[in-house]
Parts: structure tokens; sequence; C-alpha cells
């Protein structure tokens, strides 16, 4: 349908007039209509694709179309092969080489026209439409104001945000594309393009840091896409007429045909969501304005790697295979969380929150059953509301106090109020019941243990959300510290496009929560039931429990306007020495003392690299694994 | 739905709760050579605490220590109404963060570490926590309360590994020696009296309040084990409750590094050990 085609173009085209118009205030009006429009278009498309129960449609000239895809990705390979020869990056040359080579090969063997749809949309497409349109969208009116300061603090860096808004729309075009196109070879195009967005937005700064980052991520990504590659050999071995090339008709043919190339395309999965061992480009992606950080590495292209292996959840259910995968997105889960609680940089420790919950989902989509699978798309939706509020409120918030780390933010809840009331939405929306992500864990713990050997996974869970429970508190907690130095109220320095946008996505993130029933029985349960036949839930009273903790929830701050006029505020205690107005205690000699609380860390138990290097050994050898039941054929 | 008893728990959780703790402190003062007070004297304290002024270090801390107390009472409720054993524990969960949050929001040293601590300990016992509910569920097909309550036999003969294991949190959730490491009822402090440091009058009332809930929460998780066979629960209630206190008497504190990992181990060697013969051995036994 046209509005499908528009959604995926008319980004591209907005990214073109933005690369051609000069620096003028216009753009950022340009910027946020089409922000706009893009918003308005994804809720009309999501609507309209719902009541008629889903699109497939094909086009005409598709061939025209595969050309076209194969010229650019020949221009986009000698762009980054100039790029990564001049700066002597040599692995990445050679991978790039492969994967371009290796995948105009796999075109020559293409002998057939298969018919099949070009475009498939169901629920789930709808959901990630929905993610990448509002979320999406919303980030880049976040960018505007963002950017504005972040070039004011950092006079260093090359203006060149005609270019970094443009990569941000040919990114969103280029993820609609990927959730909604059925043909395989179209999707890695689209794929492709995610990737290299990624690696120039990385770079945006082009320091020596952020060279070495961007490389690092494009490296790691085009070894995931050498993997997709590797798939089209199979499936054209399979059939040279190319007609498996189309999604649904590969995932309806089962295990038998489709377990290799579904891990194949696995892999490339895993590569592009960060699991282990390809965790560390994420984590290095931080060094990227904020904005890029939470749309690429948080809510949408991180999602691409995982919507392309809940796809084929089906096909991994109840193999050996499947649950390696699943062990491999579970073993990160428990290490990146782990990992999570030794950071106290704001930024790490949501990249490694995000990557320990998209092990979640890899567990899930591993699993493979309808439990596991409507816990996975539920993970989605919540993650990425509750995770890209997170990083536009770090990011605002970094801007003013000047720091990301943890211990600097102590008492914002003073200086910054309805920012700091935001991100203890944001956090209680990642771990606390009766929020999103506590019902999509809750879910996920379900379909663990209705599932076969799923008892090392619900260990795996039961561990990592402990650990969760733990980083996120203290970060809450120290948010809310208000330690008695005098707090400006700076608000008001707050552009208008940041607060607007944090605003509305602290509003989805509670509504999202509070319309779940609604969320589940439109646009995940039909999609579950789609495949397997029938759906999960959580009981009907259960939800309706949890709808009376939101209220309560909600309702309970009303109180604070009681306890404010009753009671009187009285010193704190440190073994009875005096305490000022200004809440420091007074020494001996008249000497006032601030205080300082730090978070613990558990260094002593637990370090970074230890860490990440037993779950990177661990996880490597999980893929070994999944290779070996591939080759044996115990598969399915 | 067991409506009846959900409302006997919020209107005589505090009674119960309150003769039990007072039945440990006239114990546990016999232990240790003194008389002990009055049986009722918990109850006396938390009335006599909601008399006192309203001082507080930062307004925040009510608001808080409000939201632990209400979420518990919610978390006891929902228990005792036969609801889903999970939800139960991520809303057990929940009120904990309330009271954390509510030492946080003091911004003093004492209470700040005390909050870290109190974090520490509900991260110790959550994998056990979620262990107890999978292995309700690997029993009974349900994570509902009523399920195991309905259930024809005690779910002890499936779970004894678990049940121990159990026991070990139990110690940590009823801040008693050797893990009372966040704030303790004794004598024997370590942070002044850390978590609750800032906490007075009417606001430390409603903490006192909360734990009595929780206590006869945690008390009906252990009946739970044995629930086919109400008077062996009781029975067995009463006897741990008594190790319980004797082992709050004979230990000391220990760091907090080894209360984590110690929690951890046992719910491996405990909690996991037990859920892998069941998954595994299940259709033979």
């Amino acid at each position: 349908m046209d509005l499908t085609l528009f959604l995926i173009l008319f980004p591209a085209l907005v990214a073109l007039v933005l690369m051609l118009l000069p620096d003028h205030p216009l753009r950022d009006t340009l910027i946020k209509a089409a922000a706009l429009i893009l918003i308005a278009g994804s809720v009309i498309f999501a609507a309209l694709t719902l009541s008629a129960g889903g699109l497939a449609f094909s086009i005409e000239n598709a061939g025209m179309v595969s050309l076209l895809m194969q010229v650019i990705e020949i221009l986009i390979a000698v762009g980054l092969l100039y790029l990564s020869v001049k700066y002597r990056q040599h692995i990445v040359t050679v991978l790039v080489i492969a994967q371009t080579g290796l995948f105009l090969y796999a075109e020559t063997l293409l002998t057939g026209h298969a018919t099949g749809f070009a475009f498939v949309v169901d629920e789930f497409s709808v959901v990630m439409a929905l993610i990448i349109g509002i979320i999406g969208s919303l980030i880049c009116i976040y960018a505007v104001g963002y950017m504005k300061d972040f070039h004011a603090h950092h006079p260093e860096v090359k203006d060149n945000r005609r270019g970094f808004f443009a990569l941000l729309f040919i990114f969103l075009g280029a993820m609609f594309g990927v959730v909604f196109t059925n043909n395989l070879m179209w999707l890695f195009f689209f794929w492709e393009i995610t990737t290299v967005c990624s690696f120039l937005l990385i770079g945006y700064k082009w320091d020596e840091e952020s060279q070495k980052n961007a490389f690092w991520a494009l490296l790691l990504n085009v070894l995931g896409g050498i993997g997709f590659v590797a798939a089209f050999f199979v499936i054209l071995g399979i059939d040279p007429t190319g007609s498996y090339l189309f999604m649904d008709t590969l995932i309806a043919a089962g295990p038998a045909l489709a377990l290799l190339p579904a891990s194949l395309i696995g892999f490339a999965g895993l590569t592009k969501s960060a699991q282990m061992p390809f965790s560390s480009w994420l984590v290095g992606a931080m060094v990227a304005p904020t904005p890029v950080s939470a749309l690429l590495h948080s809510s949408t292209m991180v999602k691409a790697g995982v919507y392309i292996i809940v796809r084929f959840a089906p096909i991994f259910e109840g193999t050996m295979t499947g649950f390696c995968f699943a062990l491999v997105g579970g073993v990160t889960f428990l290490m990146a969380s782990a990992v999570a609680v030794t950071q106290s940089n704001a930024k790490r420790v949501l990249a490694y929150s995000t990557i320990a919950n998209l092990g979640l989902i890899v567990a899930c989509a591993g699993i493979g059953t309808y439990e596991a699978v409507w816990a996975a798309v539920l993970l989605i939706i919540f993650h990425a509301v509750a995770k890209s509020l997170l990083f536009l409120c770090v990011g605002t918030v970094e801007h003013r106090i000047k720091s990301r780390d943890i211990e600097d933010m102590g008492g914002i809840i003073a200086a910054l109020p309805r920012i700091g009331v935001m991100m203890i939405v944001g956090i209680s929306g990642m771990f606390l019941a009766p929020f999103g992500m506590l019902i999509s864990k809750w879910a996920t713990l379900r379909a663990f243990v209705d599932a076969q050997h799923g008892i090392i996974l619900v260990a795996l869970l039961g561990f990592g959300s402990a650990l969760t429970l733990f980083f996120w508190t203290k970060w809450m907690g120290k948010l809310i510290a208000v330690t008695g130095r005098s707090f400006e109220n700076y608000e008001n320095e707050i552009s208008r496009s940041e607060f607007s946008s944090i605003t509305t996505i602290a509003i989805l993130t509670v509504a999202a929560c509070m319309l779940f029933p609604l969320v589940s029985l439109y646009l995940v349960e039909p999609y579950v039931i789609g495949i397997y036949g029938h759906a999960a839930g959580l009981g009907q009273w259960n939800v309706i429990i949890m709808l009376m903790m939101l209220v309560l929830f909600l309702m309970l701050p009303l109180s604070v306007y009681h306890f404010r006029n009753s009671h009187s505020v009285v010193p704190r205690y440190l073994g009875g020495r005096a305490m000022n107005e200004k809440g420091q205690f007074l020494g001996s000699l008249g000497r006032e003392w601030d205080i300082e609380m730090s978070n613990y860390y558990l260094t002593e138990q637990m370090q970074e690299k230890g860490l990440a290097t037993k779950g990177n050994l661990v996880c490597i050898g999980l893929i070994v694994l999944i290779a070996l039941t591939l080759v044996m054929g115990v598969g399915a | 739905m067991n409506i009846l008893m959900a409302l006997a728990y919020i209107v005589l959780a505090p009674f119960v709760g309150g003769i039990v703790v007072g039945i440990d402190r006239r114990i546990t003062a016999r232990m240790q050579g003194r008389v002990g007070p009055p049986l009722l004297q918990p109850i006396y304290d938390i009335l006599k605490l909601f008399e006192k002024d309203k001082k507080i270090a930062r307004e925040e801390i009510s608001f808080y220590a409000l939201c632990y107390l209400i979420f518990m009472i919610f978390t006891g409720a929902l228990f005792f109404l036969g609801g889903d054993l999970l939800l139960v524990i991520f809303a057990l969960t929940l009120a904990h963060v309330f009271l954390i949050l509510a030492a946080y929001a003091a911004g003093s040293p004492y209470s700040f570490v005390g909050a870290e601590r109190e974090l520490i300990m509900v991260m110790a016992v959550e994998p056990m926590l979620i262990f107890v509910a999978v292995g309700f569920y690997m029993v009974t097909g349900s994570f509902d309360v009523s399920a195991v309550m309905g259930y024809g036999t005690s779910v002890i003969v499936w779970l004894p590994l678990l049940f121990i294991g159990f026991l070990y949190i139990l110690t940590l959730k009823l801040r008693k020696s050797p893990f009372d490491i966040s704030t303790s009822h004794h004598a024997h402090q370590e942070l002044v009296k850390g978590l609750t440091t800032e906490f007075a009058g009417p606001t430390f009332g409603m903490v006192e309040l909360a734990h009595l809930y929780e206590t006869m929460l945690m008390l009906g998780i252990v009946w739970l084990f044995f629930a086919a066979n109400p008077l062996i629960a009781l029975l067995v209630v009463i006897v741990v409750y008594l190790l319980e206190i004797f082992i709050d008497n004979a230990t000391a504190r220990v760091k907090w590094p080894f209360a984590l990992r110690s929690c951890w181990i046992a719910a491996i060697i405990f909690g996991v050990v037990n859920l892998g013969i069941l998954a595994y051995l299940g259709g033979v036994i």
C-alpha cells in the first residue's frame, strides 16, 4: 500500500532536502514538521493496517528496485573501502570486500523470478513501525535542541548538523524498510544502510576516540552481515529461483529447511543487537551524541537485530540450536547486568542495560514458544519506550551539570524537578512493578519455566533480575538524595524541543503500561495467534490487580501535599553534630563540611573486564555449539 | 479468591504480628538472662510512635514510608487472597524499593549507607524468592497461592531443598542476626540505626507497622510449604520462628559481601538444584 512506501521513502526525501539546505533556522522547523508528519503517518498506518488485518503486496518493477539496491550497495562499499583504507582499518577493508563480493556473487546465483510478496506487514511490523515512527521522530525533535547545545559546548567539533539530521532520517526510512519488507535480499539492503548510518553517526565528532569506536562498530556489524549473506547461498542452493528469499515462504517451510539460514541470519542479529561476544561495539558507541545513542543504540537499530531473530522464532522452537541461541541471550543478560552494577558512567549503565534486555529478547526468541514470542514482543515495546526516555533525560542532564557520572547527579530532583521525575518514571519503567518491563519480565519467566531445559534460563533470569534491581534503585536513590547544598532550579534553561519530546515519551511510558491489556490484545496476541494458533496471557485477575497497583502508584504522590504542611523539618543526624541552614555540618573551629555520599559499585566482587571476558568466552562456546548442532543435523 | 482471608490479614496482621514479635522479644530476653517486656510491647511502641510530634529530615521521607506501608499491605493482602505468587514477589520488591528510597531521600550519611545495605539485602534474596515461586509452579502447575493451598499434598515433599533455602533467606527478611546488615532491632547497631536512622515519630511508626505485615507474610510463605496439613504447618511455623530467634541470639553480624555471596550460593545449592531435580526427574517422582 502507498502508506507503506511513503513511510520508507518520505524520510529519505527529507534527508535529501536537509542535505541540500544551507544552515538556516528553517531547517529546525523542517525537521520538527517532518517528525510530526512521521508520527501521524505511523499512527494512521497502524490503525489502517490493523483494521485490515495485515498487508501483503508486491510492487511492479521489483527487478529494477533490486538493481538499484545493488548499485547503492556498491557505492556504499566503495565509500567504506575508501574510509577504511584511509584510516588503515585493514580488517574492516577485508570484511567489506568479503561482504560485498559475496553478496554480488550470491545475486548471480539467482536464476529465476519466483513469486512472492515484496512487502508483508503484520501486527509485529506494525508494533515496530510505531516504535520507529513515534519514538524515532520524537528523538529527532529532541535532537534539534540537543545538538544546538552540543555545538555550543563542543566548539572544536565541526558543525555538520546538515549531515547529522539527514542521516537520522535516512536511518528511519531504512528501519521502516527492515520491518516491512518480506524479501530477504531487500531486508539485507536496508540492514546495510542502518549499519552505515550507525558508523557515520557514532563517528560524528570524528576525534580519535570516535573514529576508533565507529570503525569497531562497523567491523562487528559487517562481520554479522557476512553471516547474513552466507544465508543467501544456502537459500539459493535450495531453490535457485529464489522462492525462499521471501521470509514468509522460508518460515512456512519449517526447521528442516530453514534452520540453517535462520541461524546464519540469527548470527547477524546477534552482532547487530550487541550480544556477547559482540557487545563491545555498543558500549563504545556511547561516545556518540545522545540522540544517536537513544535512537540507534537502544530503541531502534539494535531492535532490528532482535526483530529478525524473533521473526524466526517458530523455526527455533524446540530445537537445540534455538536453545543455544537462547543461552547466548540469557548469559548476556546475566553478565551485562553484573557489569552495569560496577559502572558509574550513566550512558554505560544504559548501554549495558540495553545489551542485557536485548539478551532477554534473544532468549525468548531462541525458545520460540508462543509464550516466549509474546514476552519477546512485549519486551521490545516497553524497553524501547523506557530506555529512550532515560537516554534523552541523561543527555539533557549531562548538558546542565556537565557530567555523565551518576555520582554527580546527586539530588537532581531539586535542581531539575520535572526532568528528575521523568527520570524516575523511566527508571521505574525499567524494572518496577507494575510497569511495562516488569510485565515483560514476568511473561518471560513464565515462558522459561514452561520451556524444555528452561531451568537454566530461569536461574539466569533470577540472578540477572536481582542485579538490575540493584543498579536501577541506587541510581534512583542518588537522584532523590538531596544533601542540602542549595540547588537553584535551572530547569528553564532546557530547550523546548528537548522538554516536549521527553515529556511525550514519559507520558507514553505510563500510557503503555495503563493500556497494556489493549496493547496485548490488538497488537501482540493476534501476531502470536497467527503463528501458533493460541495466545498467551497473564490472566485476567493479574491484569486487574496490576492496573490497581498502577492507579495506586499514580495517586500516592498526592499525599506529598499532606505531608508537606504537617511536618516540621529538622536537621539530619551525624552523631549529634550541628547543621547549618545550607545543610552542611559544622565541624570544630567553625569549619563547614559538605556531605559526599557515593553508591556501592561492588568493584571488589565484580570487574567489568573479568565479567566481559567470562561472558564472551561462554558465548563464543555457545556459538560454536550452534554451529555444531547445525553441522551434525541434531538441530531439529 | 479468598477475600475473607485477605481482609483478616489487613485487619489482624498488626495484632497477630505484634504478639509474635512480642513473644520474640520475651524469649530473646530470657535467652539473654533478662525478664523482657510485656507481650504486647511492640503494639504499645507503634501506638506511642504515632502519638509523637511530626518531625522529619525531609518531607518526602514520609511519602515514601507511606508508599512502603501501603504496598506491603497490598502485597500481603494479595498473598492471602490467593493471588499470583510471582506478582506477590514483585510487589514485595516494589514495597522494599520505597523503603530504600525513603532512606535515600533523607540525604544523610548513616541513612544512605543503610539504604545501600538494604539494597544489597533485597538483591541477595530476590533469586531465591523467584525460585520458590517457580518451585510451587512446577509442582502444582500454577503460580497461584490458592492452587498451592488447594493442592492435595504438601509441596514440601517435592521441594525440601527449596524450603531450606527459603529458611536461609528468611533470616535476612526478618532482619535477624547474622544478616541484620542494614538495620537491627537489637542494641548492637553498626550504623547508628542504619536504614531507619532518619525516621522518627509517625513515619517510623509506619515502617514498624509494615514490618509486622511483612513478618506475617513471610510466615505465611513458610505455612504454604505444608499447606495440606494445617496442624503440621502451624507446628513448623512455630519451630521455624523459634529457630530464627535462636540463630539471632547465637550469631554475630556478618559483613555484607558475605551475606550477599552466601545467599546466592544458597539459592544455587538449594534452589536451582531442587528445581533441576524436579525438571529432569519430575516424571519419575
